[in-house]
């Protein structure tokens, strides 16, 4: 059974449709990147897989339970947590204040806030600051560890590096790294590919709401993914054809190969 | 001498304009409602403690234990009735419908008790005018000071729940982005009803002080809201001590403007009101203005 599935998801921002006939399946373990350009629907998907976007029409299966119609709140102690993009922080509230709260409302489980001091060892010394003077980078630790509180079987991480410096960029990923090797589920939207590709294990490419490429991370080459990126040769043709978990590889194009003759892209080779 | 009992009053009446404010601020903080009823829901309570101490002769103070729960349920009811609703529809909806529950309420109390002033004065012996002499010609009234201590221990407790509980802080949590709360797992919905609850729970005390301190009679709802809107405007939003702070600043004004005039004590209190009104918004639009608010928020 897959630990998260969405079948002919349709979700609307008043008259725009922002995400069309979305269909794929992540399996425990997964670490999935989402990619796109701006606008693609990725973050209205996300949102929409928490219940704090209800979509128009299509399912949203969670554990194999259909969860499409459950808010937010009943969602994450579900077990699916999300790190907004902005990282949206409780700004008058401290950094253990913030944690606490997610602690007490979500599921139980094993992240406890020392826990979560592990993964992100800077936050110690800020634990009795409010979340709004922290740097972004510690704002963003605070967020993903807010998050992992809830004890999420399925972590979404919605850009978390943008507005970052380079170096915060990277403690974030380096705990990513870690919660992976601690095989936590992780969704991640990026902009950054080379940062996405280096910890995922498999590329959604998502274009003006469609998923128009999806495969192993190793398998789906760079040129691929940039075309799928970009549109250069998108040509959605029923989303049942991405799914990610159930299909191993899946790319759109005009030709129908999918094949570019590009070198396949990892996170060894990315970049 | 008649400066330093004008302020000693002021601060006194402050801390009873605190008290009528502090469901008001609440609910403001937590659901971003400026509650147009408030002012007729602590009559409601009032109408309540004379009932109960007029008609079956309970001892106001006792008759907090069941009017103050009464209120709580009452403040869920609302938010899960009305408040909820129409939060969904913008701000100004929100508006409407307290103003509507105001004048359903105000029109019922009438319908049910008549235009009559009703007092607890004669419930409470001798504390409705009792008073301690600090000095020579220099008085506090017992029943001041008690209410002022009320307020403080009401306000004081506010505070220590929202900074300390679980609860508080989903509270103090949904205040700042609901739209958030539920990724953590809270129900932003029952917060706001919890927060309700806990507004019209000090409503409930509001209404057993305002006929022990003069009159009511059902439309003494708008002048409650009145005083209430100022104190909280004049503290500015934040902590709740605010709330004690816009209590006093306009208690003070009302007390030196009697001193002044006596017909000064209204004009006074409203004027200062509007000074600070205006001088916020001025100040809000200047750099000097944003460099202190930032200040102010960095506590």
């Amino acid at each position: 059974m897959s630990l998260l599935q969405t079948q002919d998801l349709d979700v609307r921002h008043g008259l725009l449709r922002a995400v069309r006939n979305v269909s794929f399946e992540v399996q425990a373990g997964d670490i999935v990147a989402f990619v796109g350009a701006n606008g693609a629907g990725k973050s209205t998907l996300f949102r929409a897989l928490v219940g704090a976007h209800l979509p128009t029409s299509g399912r949203v299966l969670l554990h194999g339970a259909d969860v499409t119609g459950i808010p937010a709140h009943r969602r994450t102690r579900m077990g699916i947590a999300l790190v907004p993009e902005g990282r949206r922080l409780f700004a008058d509230l401290t950094v253990r204040e913030n944690l606490a709260l997610a602690r007490a409302a979500g599921r139980k489980g094993p992240w406890e806030i020392d826990a979560v001091l592990e993964v992100f060892p800077n936050l110690a010394a800020r634990i009795g600051h409010k979340a709004k003077v922290l740097s972004g980078g510690e704002q963003q630790a605070t967020a993903i560890g807010r998050a992992l509180m809830t004890n999420p079987d399925i972590l979404l991480l919605d850009e978390v590096s943008l507005g970052l410096s380079p170096a915060a960029v990277d403690r974030v990923y380096e705990s990513i790294r870690r919660l992976v090797a601690g095989n936590v589920t992780i969704l991640l939207v990026e902009q950054d590919l080379d940062r996405a590709l280096s910890v995922a294990t498999r590329v959604v490419c998502m274009l003006e709401g469609r998923i128009v490429a999806s495969g192993r991370a190793g398998e789906l080459t760079r040129a691929e993914i940039i075309d799928a990126y970009f549109g250069s040769r998108e040509r959605p043709v029923g989303s049942h054809d991405h799914s990610v978990g159930s299909r191993d590889r899946s790319v759109d194009s005009r030709d129908g190969s999918g094949e570019s003759g590009d070198r396949p892209v990892n996170g060894a080779t990315a970049g | 001498m008649s400066a330093i009992n004008a302020l000693l009053q002021g601060v006194l009446l402050g801390g009873y304009y605190a008290l009528i404010a502090c469901g008001l601020a609440f609910m403001y903080q937590v659901m971003r409602i400026i509650n147009l009823a408030h002012g007729s829901l602590v009559v409601i309570a009032s109408f309540a403690f004379w009932l109960l101490a007029g008609r079956w002769g309970i001892n106001p103070f006792i008759a907090l234990l069941a009017i103050v729960p009464a209120m709580t349920l009452i403040g869920w009811a609302l938010e899960r009735g009305i408040l909820e609703r129409s939060l969904h529809h913008g701000q100004l909806v929100p508006l409407l419908a307290t103003f509507g529950l105001a004048v359903v309420i105000d029109n019922l109390l009438f319908l049910q008790f008549g235009a009559d002033p009703r007092s607890l004065a004669n419930f409470i012996g001798s504390l409705s005018y009792d008073s301690w002499e600090l000095a020579d010609e220099l008085y506090v009234g017992k029943l001041a000071v008690l209410i002022f201590v009320v307020a403080l221990v009401l306000l004081g407790g506010l505070s220590l729940f929202l900074a300390r509980t679980p609860l508080g802080r989903a509270i103090r949590a949904t205040s700042e982005d609901p739209d958030v709360v539920g990724l953590v797992g809270i129900d932003a919905h029952r917060i706001n009803a919890f927060a309700a609850a806990i507004a019209l729970g000090t409503v409930g005390v509001a209404g057993l002080f305002l006929p022990m301190r003069g009159t009511v009679t059902p439309y003494s709802g708008f002048g409650v809201l009145l005083f209430a809107f100022e104190a909280v405007e004049i503290g500015g939003p934040g902590s709740l001590w605010r709330v004690l702070a816009g209590g006093i600043v306009l208690g003070v004004a009302q007390s030196f403007g009697a001193l002044v005039h006596p017909q000064g004590f209204l004009i006074a209190g409203h004027s200062v009101f509007l000074v600070i009104l205006i001088a916020r918004v001025a100040l809000s639009r200047s750099v000097l203005g944003q460099v202190g608010a930032r200040l102010l928020r960095w506590n």
